[in-house]
């Protein structure tokens, strides 16, 4: 049989690193949209804390607003662990992981193509989820602030919690592993990002938000580096 | 003839650090003077922040010998990597409860939210998923590569969670317990005081050593034995 | 000599599977590794895949010594593994789109619907492979595994779960493969289903390979048991 078109493959360089990180991304993204499975649950999931929170504690409405950001972020914790837990099951099945590793891409790449589609998965979840919780908690959550700080915080959360997915899925007991692994390593980002929602939602002085503002970015650059490089120790066989 | 050697240092080692815990122990009820405000509970100081430092003490440890493991991959590494993390876990756990025992009768509770405080059960949480993700991966290679892997993160990060706690209680002071941020029960140290400090906390990094050693021992004969029972099962 | 493995082994922790294991393998040449379950044969593909590190000895592929140039062997080797390595929601087409430009190909459009019809797939191209039989999902993957047209196939087990039709289709695909030029490895435990196909057959056991046979050299029920012979032999 004749190949009528031979393709070349390109010599590895930047230009194709980033379109090996783009393509798993689109990647994980087109399958999520076809199965719909993934933030249906996170959706789901999200809104059960929230209802939990609301009868759990009985506010009026000062006490309401003052516990607003714990909620939310304890909320976004949570059903984050599904997002990464998903992003990372999905290549279990059919070996799909192994697919990944055969290619001729730096680990790096598989690990920023992961981190990048779970960061978009856990945004779109909180977009959902914000305007539901400012109507039910009667909280107006669409502030740059808080969006900003929901930003800083997700990338910080996606970027430690996809090498510590990366662990878990290849142990036995791995659904229930995942947040045992992140919630004490992951303590930063959440207390700088529930201090920061709480400075902008209360309207406090920016002076007094930027320590954790300038915390949580400095976490969020610290632990994408760590999980960049110990990545290829965790894939590796 | 190697090891009748070490057998010599570690009977060595173990009798220093049992004399020096009972020096210690010496000290602490005999010498150390009886602190004016607290009474003698505060006798507990000297053992719960030299449980404390040992705590943290195996903690870096185990981060080292990670990043030992994983640039040469020898497993001695990992062995002792997993017995720093089971001892620093105990004494982790021994540091909250005596902070806890000395709590009571001062301040009327049974737990601080004093940042040291915190920081350690948060190190002691990352001990235990440490153990738990250990538990989760049968083939040895990869535990021991996962472990090295989260022993740097915790290091990284647990520090970290400490500065940011520590932030959080000087804008928001703590109600229940001292309203200093950065001192569980403070009192002034007298020298007699200072020295029993510096000594349990000798005293206590001797032990942390002789456990230590005890324990990588403990792997190494485990680790002999599961190589020669699958070279029987193999039929070698 | 497109694959080469001097003293070879490998251990899981302190479980010796493959060890002093010599294997080469000329360019162009099919060679079916066969064994017992168990005994080594997908250890020793992921070791020439680039998926796992050797323990002990040395190993090059296209001249190329791993683990030191995975990256480079990656480029010159397609895995047909027993799962299949595709992505259930996604299209034939779409999956072989994603590895096409994983690989860094260019203008791959031709070459996946070239490849497509090779392996009978064409009319199939925009369902998605949770749709498609075991049969189909082999080989689409080997199609996949062809995609970036790497001098070196690697097949675990292909025929794993593929009924009587699946498995002449997978026959004839390989022997076109074969007659293409590509150097083949493939385990299995079958030897009746597998003798064949190859130039020569290598029985792995106790960890090294035990016997060496040449198409042709002996009639089929002669191979069976020169097979079990060496089998019982080393183990």
């Amino acid at each position: 049989m004749v190949e009528t078109d031979r393709a070349r493959a390109r010599p590895a360089g930047p230009g194709n690193y980033f379109r090996s990180v783009g393509v798993i991304v689109w990647k994980d993204l087109a399958a999520e949209l076809r199965s719909k499975e993934l933030l249906g649950a996170m959706l789901v999931f999200a809104l059960l804390v929230l209802l939990v929170f609301n009868f759990a504690l009985e506010l009026d409405l000062p006490l309401r607003q003052a516990v607003a950001p714990g909620v939310l972020w304890v909320t976004f914790a949570f059903a984050g662990t599904l997002g990464l837990n998903r992003s990372l099951a999905l290549e279990r099945e059919r070996g799909c992981w192994e697919g990944l590793l055969l290619a001729p891409v730096d680990r790096s790449a598989i690990y920023l193509g992961k981190a990048l589609g779970s960061f978009l998965f856990m945004a779109i979840m909180e977009a959902l989820v914000l305007p539901i919780y400012s109507a039910l908690y009667n909280v107006n959550l669409f502030q740059p602030g808080l969006l900003l700080v929901v930003l800083l915080g997700s990338i910080g959360y996606v970027s430690l919690g996809t090498l510590l997915a990366a662990m878990a899925i290849q142990a036995r007991t791995r659904d229930v592993l995942l947040p045992i692994l992140l919630f004490p390593v992951v303590l930063p980002v959440l207390i700088s990002a529930v201090n920061a929602s709480a400075g902008f939602l209360s309207g406090a002085p920016m002076d007094q938000i930027w320590p954790w503002l300038n915390l949580l970015i400095a976490c969020d650059v610290i632990f994408v580096a760590v999980a960049y490089m110990a990545f290829e120790y965790v894939v590796e066989e | 003839m190697l090891r009748e050697r070490e057998s010599a240092t570690r009977l060595a080692l173990t009798g220093v650090a049992a004399l020096l815990l009972l020096a210690a122990l010496g000290m602490v009820f005999g010498y150390a003077p009886r602190e004016a405000v607290m009474g003698e509970v505060q006798r507990i100081f000297y053992f719960h922040v030299s449980s404390a430092w040992v705590g943290m003490l195996s903690f870096v440890v185990a981060a080292v010998t990670g990043g030992l493991y994983l640039s040469r991959r020898e497993r001695y590494w990992d062995l002792v990597q997993v017995a720093s993390v089971e001892i620093g876990m105990v004494f982790g756990l021994i540091a909250i409860l005596s902070g806890s025992i000395w709590a009571r009768p001062v301040w009327n509770t049974w737990w601080t939210w004093d940042p040291r405080l915190v920081t350690t059960s948060v190190m002691v949480l990352v001990y235990a998923a440490y153990l738990l993700l250990r538990q989760g991966v049968e083939e040895p290679e990869r535990r021991a590569r996962f472990g090295a892997v989260y022993a740097i993160v915790g290091v990284i990060t647990v520090p970290i969670t400490f500065l940011s706690i520590r932030f959080l209680r000087t804008i928001h002071p703590v109600v229940i317990g001292s309203g200093d941020a950065s001192a569980l029960g403070g009192f002034a140290m007298t020298p007699k005081m200072l020295e029993t400090f510096l000594f349990s906390l000798l005293t206590f990094t001797v032990l942390y050593a002789t456990l230590l050693v005890y324990r990588v021992r403990l792997a190494l004969r485990a680790d002999a034995l599961e190589a020669r029972r699958s070279a029987l099962l193999a039929g070698y | 000599m497109s694959i080469r493995a001097v003293k070879l082994g490998k251990s899981f922790g302190s479980r010796l599977v493959l060890r002093q294991l010599d294997f080469e393998v000329s360019r162009g040449e099919f060679v079916v590794l066969i064994g017992p379950n168990g005994v080594g044969k997908t250890t020793l593909l992921r070791i020439l895949a680039s998926l796992i590190r050797p323990s002990f000895g040395q190993v090059w592929v296209e001249g190329l010594p791993l683990p030191q140039e995975a990256a480079q062997v990656r480029r010159q080797i397609g895995v047909v593994s027993h799962q299949s390595l595709l992505y259930g929601d996604l299209t034939a087409e779409e999956n072989l789109r994603f590895y096409a430009q994983l690989y860094g190909l260019d203008r791959f459009g031709p070459r996946i619907r070239g490849l497509l019809d090779q392996v009978g797939l064409l009319s199939r191209q925009r369902e998605p492979v949770r749709s498609f039989s075991r049969g189909m999902q082999q080989r689409l993957s080997l199609a996949r595994a062809l995609l970036h047209d790497p001098p070196i196939l690697l097949l675990d087990e292909p025929y794993t779960g593929l009924d009587p039709q699946g498995g002449q289709m997978l026959d004839q695909l390989l022997q076109g493969v074969a007659s293409q030029g590509r150097t083949i490895v493939m385990t299995s435990h079958d030897l009746q289903r597998a003798a064949p196909l190859g130039d020569r057959i290598d029985v792995l056991s106790r960890g090294r390979i035990a016997a060496s046979f040449h198409r042709g050299e002996f009639p089929m029920d002669r191979l069976l048991s020169l097979y079990q012979q060496a089998v019982a032999a080393h183990g």
